[in-house]
């Protein structure tokens, strides 16, 4: 435990650090949140945006955050392993588990904190959560979405060798998890073959669930959510953690 | 019992083998060199005694503890400085070491006073506090040597430690790391593909050339053994000096050349007295007398039939490019 919390702090350090990264990846989503929100806010309506498009697009946009910081954050292992800390971890007498779980949860913990800030700054736009419980089972579902997808970038990094094939992974992994999961637009409005697509993104009940604690509604109740959430965290954490184990340095 | 004791090591890649066949020990407290060139398979030998990559085949024992089984023991026994950096940059020098001594369960009460110890070692002590990126190369890897030793290894691994750095950094390096050796009784053993680093620090040396060791002593009976010194002697009278030369005792050959005589002869500096003695008798002048020591460029030339070369542009020395350039 004494190791994973040594990754978990050094990751959190780390991140705490990079004033301009953290701004820099807070301009994406505020862009997204910013054109598409209030962009669309008069056209688009829906049974499921009472509120507003805004409204409804906030959890998507926190979730989208949380993704990306989570999905970068796994997949910079390829480097850190090779020219890095990582490798200096890699070589110490502690299992690979202890750092895969330190790695993981210190990517979920930044993800967390930029999903945090969306959701504040999302506050200045004038959007409201529904109630404080909410928020905090809307941070109970970024953790799982963290975890969930720091673990997949540490799986695919396991398997690279060099940054070559991350435009591939930014391309056909991380834009197709986050278009198809219902973060932009409500899901059961879609032709089935595609519904069935983003039943099966894990993304898909991260946003449903955080949708749920920010504006108490969503097309997923809130315990299937949970349930296949967390059923994705732990399937990604253990394929992660077998992948990392056979990482050759 | 030696500190590290190495049997027909062997690793392949698929078709290719990198190590083969290597066979070595090193005594306890000695400063031992792998020299060859990139590629030679000096990386994968230390890769396989830090047990990150699996021998093929041999076996090979680091304090006594067997790389193949028992993998903690090995680790938790050496120190590792790789060739490539491996210090957090954005964390201070201090936070990188207190790293370092969690994860070797270094308990915190030795933890503290023993970095400063080291800190002080290396000459980082004021700058302990600093965030590692403001770092200058040669600090960096004083840090990490200072590092690598926080666990109070037995055996310490340098993988081309002076790599980049400017002569005047290397030379204090070698400093520290003779230091080193002497006041922690610490075994070194080194990769290198710079022949004075082997001269200067190394008492001995094994010359690997791809994946064989090639040969293997002190640097000193390395040069002895491909023919002694060489020394060039010009005279007033060539012709009547070589008959006289080559009756000498500890005179292997000598021979004529159109610009003097060339004297082959073992550990030559004792023997030059003698020379213009024997010149002095003769009622002949010395010209010049010039003493060539061979040095490890020529040992390393006599055992591969070639020099040191740089070997071509692998993936990952591609990376390291791209990395040195982006820190720019």
């Amino acid at each position: 435990m004494d190791i994973v919390y040594t990754i978990w702090m050094r990751n959190v350090k780390r991140y705490l650090r990079s004033k301009p990264r953290i701004i820099g990846s807070l301009g994406f989503p505020l862009f997204f949140l910013v054109i598409l929100g209030f962009g669309l806010n008069s056209v688009v309506k829906g049974p499921h945006m009472g509120r507003g498009y805004v409204a409804f697009v906030v959890p998507g946009i926190v979730s989208m955050s949380v993704l990306f910081t989570s999905m970068f954050s796994g997949i910079q292992i390829i480097w850190d392993k090779q020219f890095g800390f990582l490798k200096e971890t890699l070589v110490a007498p502690v299992s690979r588990l202890e750092i895969m779980l330190g790695q993981t949860f210190g990517g979920a913990t930044s993800a967390l904190i930029q999903g945090f800030l969306i959701l504040v700054i999302s506050l200045f736009l004038g959007v409201r959560p529904a109630s404080a419980l909410g928020v905090v089972l809307a941070l109970g579902f970024m953790v799982l979405v963290g975890i969930t997808f720091t673990a997949l970038g540490i799986a695919i990094a396991s398997r690279l060798d060099d940054m070559q094939g991350f435009q591939l992974i930014m391309n056909f992994v991380i834009f197709p998890i986050f278009g198809l999961s219902g973060a932009l637009f409500p899901i059961d409005g879609l032709p089935a073959a595609m519904r069935w697509l983003t039943l099966i993104d894990p993304l898909t009940y991260g946003v449903e669930g955080i949708r749920y604690g920010l504006t108490g509604a969503a097309q997923i109740p809130p315990l299937v959510s949970l349930g296949v959430l967390g059923g994705f965290a732990v399937v990604m954490v253990t394929l992660g953690a077998r992948l990392f184990r056979g990482v050759q340095i | 019992m030696p500190a590290v004791r190495v049997e027909r090591l062997t690793k392949d890649f698929g078709e290719l083998r990198a190590v083969n066949e290597v066979t070595f020990a090193i005594e306890s407290g000695r400063i031992f060199g792998l020299l060859g060139p990139n590629g030679a398979g000096k990386s994968t030998t230390l890769a396989m005694l830090s047990t990150v990559l699996n021998p093929t085949s041999g076996g090979a024992w680091v304090n006594d503890f067997d790389i193949r089984t028992q993998p903690d023991q090995v680790r938790r026994s050496i120190g590792i400085v790789f060739q490539d950096q491996s210090l957090d940059e954005e964390l201070t020098a201090r936070e990188n070491m207190d790293m370092h001594g969690r994860l070797y369960h270094v308990p915190r009460a030795v933890r503290q006073p023993k970095i400063r110890e080291l800190m002080e070692l290396v000459g980082l002590s004021d700058r302990a506090d600093d965030f590692v990126k403001t770092y200058s190369g040669g600090m960096r890897r004083r840090l990490e040597i200072a590092r690598g030793l926080l666990h109070e290894p037995k055996v310490l691994f340098l993988d081309e430690p002076t790599l980049g750095l400017d002569p005047q950094t290397r030379n204090h390096l070698w400093s520290y790391i003779a230091t080193l050796n002497r006041d922690k009784q610490v075994t070194i053993i080194l990769t290198t593909h710079y022949m004075e680093e082997a001269d200067r620090l190394c008492s001995e040396v094994a010359i690997i050339d791809h994946g064989r060791i090639v040969a293997s002593d002190t640097p000193e009976a390395l040069k002895r053994e491909i023919g002694g010194d060489v020394v060039a002697l010009r005279t007033s009278d060539d012709a009547r000096m070589l008959h006289r030369v080559q009756e000498m005792p500890a005179v292997k050959s000598a021979e004529m050349r159109n610009d003097g005589i060339l004297v082959k002869l073992e550990e030559a500096d004792r023997h030059v007295a003698g020379l213009v003695t024997l010149c002095s008798e003769q009622g002949v002048g010395v010209a010049s007398l010039a003493v060539h020591k061979p040095t490890l460029e020529d040992v390393f030339l006599h055992f591969t039939g070639h020099t040191i070369r740089e070997q071509e542009a692998s993936g990952k020395d591609r990376m390291r490019m791209a990395r040195r350039l982006w820190r720019r």
